[in-house]
C-alpha cells in the first residue's frame, strides 16, 4: 500500500507531468471560490504533512527531507499555500462584497486611525517574540551543517547552489547559462520593478481582491509560484547526481544514464522534414548531404561560413524574429487588443516583451519534452 | 525601627528619587504613556519608535493584511547583525582558519547556537521577504503614489539573496565552495563580458584577446582565476560590510518612503 503511494508520487513528480499538473491546479484553483475554504486548506496542509511523514521515513527522501539546509524547502511547503490561502480566502471575501455592491472589507477601517503605542508596538512585540522564540527553538535542534573541509580536486554530485537559486539552476537544463544564469535574472529583476509602471488599473490597492486584477494576480502566480517556488522545491528534492531526475522515493544512483538525442531546430527542419522528404521524393543525392559545417571564427572573417550559419540557422532565426517581432503586432491586433488599448503602444510593448521572456521558460521546456528541442537558433559564438 | 519599616522607607525614598530624578527624565522623557498626548510624544521622542506615524489606518495594523512581513524581515535582519557580529570574533577569513574556526565555534565555545541563530535566520529572512514581496504584490500596494518604493523592494530583495550567497562560502566547507562555484560559473557565461559568454571572443586586438580568464566577469566577482583564500576575503568584505551598508540605507529609504506615500497603503 505505502509502496504504491511512493511509486505514484515518484510518477506524478516526473518534470512534465508535476509542471503540467501545477499550471493547471494554480489556474484552475484561482477560478474556483470553494476551493478557497476553510477545509481545503486543511487537506492541503494535511497532504503536506502526510507526505513529509512519509517523506522522513523513507531511506532516499529521508536523506534530502532531513538535510538542514534544506528546511527552508520544508517551510515553504507549508507557508506558501498557507499564505496563499490567506491572501485568496481575503480576496474572494472582498469580490463578493463588491458583487453585492459593497466595498472591499479593509475599506470599514481605513477611515479609523488606531494609535501605534499602544496597539502596534504590541503587535510588533508579540511578533518578534514569537519570531525569537521560533529561531532558537530551530536552532537548538538543528546543527549548522559542515561538511568536509573545502576541496577544489573534489566535485560533489549535483553540485547545488544555494536553494532560492535552484529555480535558476534548473532552467541550465534548457538554457545554456548566459541566458539563464545571467540575462534571464537580469530581466526577472527590471521586469519585477517595471510593475508598477505598467500596471496601469490603480484603483484596486490597499486590500485583498481577485476579480478586478485576474490578469496581474495570473501572471504573478506562474512566475512566483510556478516559475520560481516550484522549481525551486523541484531543484531541491527531485535532481540528483547528473542533475538527472528522480522522484523523491527513488534511490539516488550515480549510474543513471539518460539518453542525450536532442536536436536543433536546424537539424529538424533540414534534416528530418526537408532533406529526406526530398531526396525520398526526388532521389537526387545533392538532398541528402545534410547540414552544412560552420566554423567557429569571427564572421568578418569568413563572410563565407557565416553565410552558410545564417542559411542553417535560418528557420531558428525566423522563428525567434517571429516571436519577438512580430508576435507583439498580431496579438495587438487580436487576442490582446483590449490590453493594447488600455496600456498605449509604449507600455504594452513592455508588458508583451517581458510575456514573451517569461514564455521562453515553458515553451522550451514542453519543446524539450515533446520533441526533444535542443536550441532554436544554434551558432558557434551563441546558442538560444 | 524594625528593620523591615527602615528597608521600606529606604525603598521608598528610592523610587521617589529615581521617579523624580535626573537620570530618569534623561532618558524616558514621557513617562507612561497613559494620555494621548504622551502616547504621541512617546512615539515621537524615541527614535526606533518614531519610525512609525503616531496613529496608522486601523486597516493595516491587523495581522492579515501585512503579515508582519517586512517588519519580520527587518527584525531578522537586526538579529543577522547581531548574531553577525559575534560570529566576527571567532572567525578568520583565511583558507587555513575558516574551516577549524567553524568547527571551534560548534565545540568549544560556550552557549554555541550563535552559527545556526545566524544561519537559520538567513534562511528565514529569505523566505519572510519572500512572502512581504507577496504580500505586496496581492494588496496591489505596489500601485501609485508607492511605485518607487516597489522598486526599492525589489533591490532589497536582490540585496538578502547577495547577503545569504556571499555568506554560502564562509565556512569553506565542501557545501560551500561548490554551491559558489556554480553561482560564480555564470559570471563566467556573461555575454561579451565573460570568457565562455557569447560574443567575448569578438573582442580582440591583432589576435590578442581582450576577454580572457584573468579580467572577465568571474574574475571580478572572486577576485581570482579560481576560487581560493582571494575569494574567501572578498565574499567575507561583501558579507560583513559592503552589503549590509548598501541594505541598511535602502532600508532607511523603504521605511522613510512608507511614511511620506501616506503609511500602509489602504483602500483608495
Ligand atoms: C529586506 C527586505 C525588506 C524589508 C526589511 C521591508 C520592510 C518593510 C516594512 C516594515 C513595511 C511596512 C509594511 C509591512 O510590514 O508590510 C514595508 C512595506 C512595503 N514594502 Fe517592504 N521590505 C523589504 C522588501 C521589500 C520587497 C522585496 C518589496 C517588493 C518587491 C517591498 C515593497 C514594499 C512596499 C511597496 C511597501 C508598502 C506597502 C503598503 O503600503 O502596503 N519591500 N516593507
Amino acid at each position: 500500500m505505502l509502496d504504491t503511494i511512493k511509486h505514484l508520487i515518484d510518477i506524478l513528480a516526473t518534470p512534465w507531468l508535476s509542471f503540467t499538473l501545477t499550471i493547471v491546479l494554480c489556474f484552475v484553483a484561482l477560478r474556483l471560490r470553494w476551493v478557497w475554504t476553510k477545509w481545503f486548506l486543511a487537506l492541503v496542509l494535511l497532504g503536506v504533512t502526510a507526505f513529509l511523514w512519509i517523506g522522513f521515513n523513507d531511506p532516499y527522501a529521508g536523506l534530502i527531507l532531513k538535510k538542514a539546509d534544506n528546511a527552508p524547502i520544508v517551510i515553504m511547503l507549508y507557508t506558501f499555500p498557507l499564505f496563499l490561502w490567506i491572501a485568496m480566502i481575503q480576496a474572494v471575501q472582498n469580490d463578493k462584497r463588491m458583487e453585492e455592491g459593497g466595498a472591499p472589507e479593509e475599506k470599514s477601517l481605513s477611515d479609523q486611525k488606531t494609535w501605534v503605542w499602544p496597539d502596534l508596538v504590541y503587535i510588533e512585540f508579540i511578533a518578534v517574540i514569537l519570531c525569537t522564540v521560533a529561531l532558537v527553538v530551530w536552532s537548538l535542534t538543528v546543527p549548522a551543517p559542515l561538511e568536509r573541509p573545502a576541496n577544489p580536486g573534489n566535485t560533489p554530485n549535483p553540485s547545488k547552489a544555494p536553494w532560492y537559486f535552484l529555480g535558476l539552476q534548473e532552467m541550465l537544463v534548457y538554457f545554456d547559462p548566459w541566458y539563464a544564469g545571467v540575462v534571464l535574472p537580469c530581466i526577472i529583476i527590471l521586469g519585477l520593478c517595471a510593475i508598477p509602471y505598467v500596471d496601469v488599473n490603480v484603483k484596486a490597492q490597499g486590500y485583498f481582491s481577485f476579480k478586478e486584477r485576474r490578469l496581474a494576480i495570473g501572471t504573478f502566480f506562474f512566475g512566483f509560484y510556478v516559475l520560481w517556488i516550484f522549481l525551486i522545491i523541484t531543484g531541491t528534492i527531485l535532481r540528483g547526481p547528473g542533475w538527472n531526475f528522480f522522484g523523491p522515493f527513488e534511490e539516488w544512483t550515480p549510474h543513471k544514464v539518460v539518453a542525450l538525442n536532442n536536436v536543433n531546430l536546424s537539424e529538424f527542419v533540414w534534416i528530418k522534414l526537408f532533406y529526406n522528404k526530398l531526396y525520398a521524393a526526388t532521389g537526387i543525392e545533392w538532398f541528402g548531404q545534410g547540414l552544412p559545417d560552420v566554423q567557429s571564427k569571427l564572421p568578418w572573417e569568413d563572410l563565407g561560413n557565416f553565410g552558410r550559419c545564417l542559411k542553417r540557422e535560418f528557420p531558428g532565426l525566423v522563428a525567434l524574429g517571429f516571436y519577438y517581432l512580430v508576435l507583439p503586432g498580431l496579438l495587438a491586433k487580436t487576442r490582446c487588443r483590449k490590453l493594447y488599448q488600455q496600456l498605449g503602444w509604449a507600455r504594452y510593448s513592455v508588458v508583451i516583451l517581458l510575456f514573451l521572456t517569461m514564455f521562453t521558460m515553458p515553451l522550451k521546456m514542453y519543446l524539450r519534452w515533446i520533441v526533444n528541442l535542443k536550441y532554436f537558433v544554434a551558432t558557434p559564438w551563441i546558442n538560444f | 525601627m524594625s528593620l523591615y519599616l527602615r528597608f521600606k522607607q529606604w525603598r521608598d525614598r528610592a523610587k521617589e528619587n529615581w521617579n523624580e530624578g535626573q537620570v530618569k527624565r534623561s532618558i524616558f522623557r514621557v513617562g507612561i504613556p497613559n494620555t494621548d498626548r504622551k502616547r504621541v510624544l512617546v512615539v515621537l521622542g524615541n527614535v526606533f519608535l518614531h519610525l512609525h506615524p503616531t496613529k496608522v489606518r486601523s486597516s493595516s495594523v491587523r495581522l492579515r493584511f501585512t503579515w508582519c512581513a517586512g517588519g519580520l524581515s527587518f527584525f531578522l535582519f537586526l538579529v543577522l547583525t547581531l548574531t553577525g557580529v559575534l560570529l566576527m570574533f571567532y572567525y578568520r577569513p583565511t583558507v587555513e582558519n575558516a574551516y577549524t574556526d567553524m568547527k571551534d565555534m560548534a565545540n568549544v565555545v560556550p552557549f554555541g547556537i550563535m552559527r545556526e541563530m545566524h544561519r537559520w535566520g538567513a534562511h528565514a529572512m529569505v523566505i519572510m521577504v519572500m512572502l512581504h514581496m507577496f504580500r505586496v504584490f496581492m494588496t496591489g500596494s505596489y500601485k501609485p503614489p508607492r511605485e518607487f518604493n516597489w522598486v526599492i523592494g525589489v533591490i532589497l530583495l536582490v540585496l538578502t539573496f547577495l547577503l545569504s550567497f556571499t555568506g554560502y562560502l564562509l565556512p569553506w566547507d565542501q557545501l560551500a565552495i561548490w554551491a559558489i562555484t556554480v553561482g560564480s560559473n555564470m559570471a563566467k557565461a556573461t555575454p561579451v563580458a565573460g570568457v565562455a559568454g557569447p560574443f567575448s571572443e569578438f573582442l580582440r586586438i591583432g589576435g590578442v584577446p581582450l576577454i580572457h580568464p584573468g579580467d572577465d566577469a568571474r574574475f571580478i566577482l572572486i577576485g581570482a582565476k579560481e576560487l581560493g583564500g582571494i575569494t574567501l576575503n572578498r565574499f567575507y568584505v561583501l558579507h560583513c560590510v559592503g552589503i549590509p551598508l548598501a541594505a541598511a540605507t535602502l532600508m532607511a529609504m523603504h521605511f522613510w518612503r512608507i511614511r511620506k506615500d501616506g503609511g500602509i497603503s489602504g483602500p483608495l
